[in-house]
């Protein structure tokens, strides 16, 4: 055990954390504890090792994206063939596809459960918690999390909200069908939809679970990532994935807490008769007494958590990139600092942008300039991050590797969405393309298929650490390809339509004479969107075959990276390195120095080295 | 081994998780404060007269602060007959406040302010109850020492429990005392 640290352990808190131990032989799967013994209760679900609990999220995440995917897909066969029957529909949903079409209460319940389960149970509870649970104390040097435990309830509470979202999809009204965003008095009022009435109230009691679990993950990324790095571990020898994790659950640990007192407002408006977000309405002819409450009130709340949400969603992915990048093009990231102030910045800026979503819903116009300015001031350093990273490209000496194929395709995506950002930052602009397909566009393309694709690269690169073995590369192709060409074909034509003022959320355009030319092509759309659905399931295949059957990881640095994760055994057990943790000499990026290919921070300067 | 170790002198990873915590609490009290500034701004807000017993739960947290800050002194100083004896002092103060803002809860609601409206009365549940919820989680964490003062198999030597769970205590006073000016001046 390391010297440096088993005297210093202060006293009693040892009772607390007993049951670690570390494998001798390096291969902590299954054989690894012989004076220990785990149950497979303790060592596979209920357990406090950070990579048992990355594995137990990003799994929890697979089974997620698949369901909402699906979702997606099933109300796109809505919008492309509104004619068209599916009687296969009828037999799993009965009444909610009547004769084999899909209602519109159904249509909207879909839309909104794709949002929620997409942003948040997928982009942001299995993005973050699989790869902040999983690196974080193997690239910053700690046995485990500041507390393992809270990181365990951490994932149970996902479990929960998780359950408890499942199962609103099967109560009697269908789930909540208000959008993602659940405004008010829509969701406020049991009577206003299907949806509204108990379906919302396990949506509101699922995503206030969530958010318990954000935030018990959320403080021990931070605590650990400042707290626990090893010796020699300064801010600034961090690989970049580790800054960008932090940034993030600075955002989470800051702006769900408001959207929480949001949601508690909503609740009491729901069933207590309190007036905070509704006035003045009639509801089915009927006159509501409630007056004095704000609708506007509730995006505000909203909209501070919503916006930087889809940081907290895109910073992980651009962490995981940066690294994934770095290692296969054998090169230096290239601007370190300038990657590490340009997070900073948009940490900064997501907390001043919110009102950008509210630009059409009475917001004072002089207000609305002034969040057009600083929404448009985000592009300084997301083009910062683009130059950095295809100057990291430049001139390297690339490595294909499916981790890297998905890392480029998320620069492509993240540019392409990027641009239109600007576009609706335009508070004048945003008067015609709010609420359009052209919005859809914009989000999916830079938020949501570029997450993905961060995410992707995250798992093809790292899962030899999670699982000691590789996934396939030839099926590993065909998913980028097919993923990158279709997402571009899915999401590109979107633009024209939202261009020509296509609004989103409508379940039927047949009445719409404006629209008839655009039918051929949602039925391209759908079309795509199937094959592309079709193809993650293969990755998910590929994924659970590899865990069993993958080819085995015969060396401890597979990728020639020079992170500490790579130091460890193949299969690390408990408490990551067998012996003492390695101390740091260098930062993580000194490929190609010298003439050599790589050195890792565990080795020490030469004498005639500068220091870094 | 552990986890936690001291690898580089620096701040405790669980003192530091909970002043992060204060921060994340915090942000959910401004959520709610700013939405009452910006409700009190409009139509049909009603307001409320700030219940008497506040002013007696106030004192009783404030005190409780005290005997809090003094069980640490005398934990560090292993005088555990005293420190288990301020502990459960500072948890029978938790109850008082919470009872005392029980009190003024239903004097308020006595006095005809109920859940329907969006005044300063229904902020004021909502709010202050969700800070006696705070207390309570305190209070809890707090018996969890006391039980184990009393009934720990292992002897404790580290003050680093006591020490957060003072922290916290703190935090919450001080939350009571801004939620309370707030109220008043407000209100």
């Amino acid at each position: 055990m390391n010297e440096n640290i088993t005297p210093n352990v202060p006293p009693g808190t040892t009772a607390s954390h007993g049951g670690l131990h570390t494998g001798h032989d390096g291969n902590g799967h299954g054989h690894d504890d012989h004076h220990h013994k785990q149950s497979f209760v303790s060592k596979y679900i209920f357990s406090m090792d950070h990579k048992t609990i990355a594995k137990q999220f990003l799994i929890t995440g697979i089974i997620w994206a698949i369901v909402g995917g699906l979702f997606s897909v099933l109300f796109r066969l809505q919008l492309a063939y509104p004619d068209e029957t599916f009687p296969i529909l009828e037999t799993f949903f009965g009444r909610w596809a009547k004769g084999g079409q899909i209602q519109p209460e159904f249509y909207y319940a879909l839309i909104t459960m794709h949002g929620t389960v997409l942003v948040f149970f997928v982009l942001t509870g299995g993005l973050s918690g699989t790869f902040a649970n999983l690196l974080i104390p193997l690239q910053v040097g700690a046995r485990d999390m500041a507390s393992p435990f809270m990181n365990m309830l951490s994932y149970w509470f996902f479990f929960l909200a998780s359950v408890v979202m499942f199962s609103s999809l099967f109560v009697q009204t269908g789930p909540a069908s208000g959008g993602w965003t659940s405004y008010p008095p829509l969701s406020a009022l049991q009577g206003a939809a299907e949806g509204s009435k108990i379906g919302m109230d396990l949506w509101i009691v699922s995503m206030a679970l969530f958010v318990v679990s954000s935030l018990l993950g959320g403080l021990n990324y931070i605590a650990t990532i400042l707290n626990m790095r090893t010796k020699g571990m300064s801010m600034t020898r961090m690989p970049l994935t580790m800054w960008a994790i932090l940034f993030t659950a600075i955002l989470g640990v800051l702006s769900f807490p408001v959207l929480l007192s949001g949601f508690i407002l909503l609740l009491f408006d729901r069933n207590l008769g309190t007036s905070f977000y509704l006035s003045d309405i009639v509801l089915n002819g009927q006159i509501l007494p409630n007056e004095g409450g704000s609708a506007i009130l509730y995006q505000h709340l909203f909209w501070f958590l919503g916006h930087p949400e889809v940081y907290i969603i895109i910073l992980p992915a651009m962490g995981l990139v940066s690294e994934v990048m770095s290692v296969n093009a054998r090169k230096p990231i290239f601007g370190y600092m300038a990657m590490v102030g340009s997070l900073l910045a948009i940490t900064i800026l997501a907390f001043l942008v919110w009102a950008h979503h509210m630009f059409v819903s009475g917001l004072n116009p002089f207000l609305g300039s002034v969040f057009v300015l600083l929404t448009l001031l985000i592009a300084i350093p997301s083009a910062i991050k683009v130059f950095n990273w295809i100057t990291t490209l430049w001139r390297g000496n690339i490595r294909f590797t499916p981790g890297m194929m998905f890392s480029i395709g998320f620069v492509s995506m993240f540019i392409s969405g990027g641009l239109t950002g600007i576009w609706l930052g335009n508070s004048t602009l945003d008067i015609h393309l709010h609420d359009t397909y052209f919005v859809v566009a914009h989000f999916h393309i830079v938020m949501g298929v570029s997450a993905f694709f961060g995410m992707f690269a995250g798992v093809y690169h790292w899962f030899p650490k999670m699982f000691g073995r590789y996934l396939n590369n030839t099926l590993a192709y065909i998913h980028f390809w097919v993923t990158l060409v279709g997402a571009y074909l899915i999401f590109w034509p979107m633009h024209y339509q939202g261009l020509a003022g296509v609004p989103r959320r409508y379940v039927d355009f047949r009445l719409w004479s404006s629209f008839n030319h655009f039918t051929d092509l949602n039925k391209m759309i759908t079309v795509v969107s199937i094959i592309v659905f079709a193809v993650q399931l293969m990755f998910v295949f590929n994924f659970f075959y590899s865990i069993f059957k993958g080819r085995k990881v015969r060396s401890t640095n597979p990728w020639g990276s020079n992170t500490l994760e790579w130091t460890t055994p193949i299969n690390p057990g408990h408490g990551n390195w067998p012996g003492e943790i390695p101390e740091v000499h260098r930062w993580a990026y000194d490929y190609g120095k010298d003439g050599r290919d790589h050195i890792m921070q565990t080795e020490p300067l030469n004498p005639n080295e500068t220091k870094h | 081994m552990d986890i936690v170790s001291k690898q580089r002198e620096k701040i405790h990873p669980h003192k530091f998780i909970m002043w992060v915590a204060i921060g994340s609490i915090l942000m959910m009290f401004a959520g709610l404060t700013s939405a009452y500034i910006v409700k009190s701004n409009q139509a049909n807000w009603e307001e409320v007269q700030t219940p008497q017993a506040f002013w007696w739960s106030t004192a009783a947290i404030l005190l409780s602060s005290l005997t809090i800050q003094m069980a640490l002194r005398a934990f560090k100083q292993r005088a555990m007959q005293q420190y288990r004896l301020l502990i459960a002092l500072t948890v029978g103060l938790g109850i008082a406040f919470v009872v005392l803002q029980w009190i003024g809860f239903n004097w308020l609601w006595d006095g005809g302010v109920r859940f329907i409206g969006a005044g300063a009365g229904q902020f004021l549940y909502i709010i202050a109850g969700l800070h006696a919820l705070h207390v309570i989680g305190g209070m809890v964490a707090l018996t969890v020492i006391f039980l184990k003062a009393f009934f720990g198999k292992t002897r404790s030597y580290s003050s680093v429990p006591v020490e957060v769970a003072a922290t916290y205590w703190h935090f919450v006073d001080l939350l009571w005392l801004y939620l309370l000016i707030f109220f008043v001046w407000l209100g």
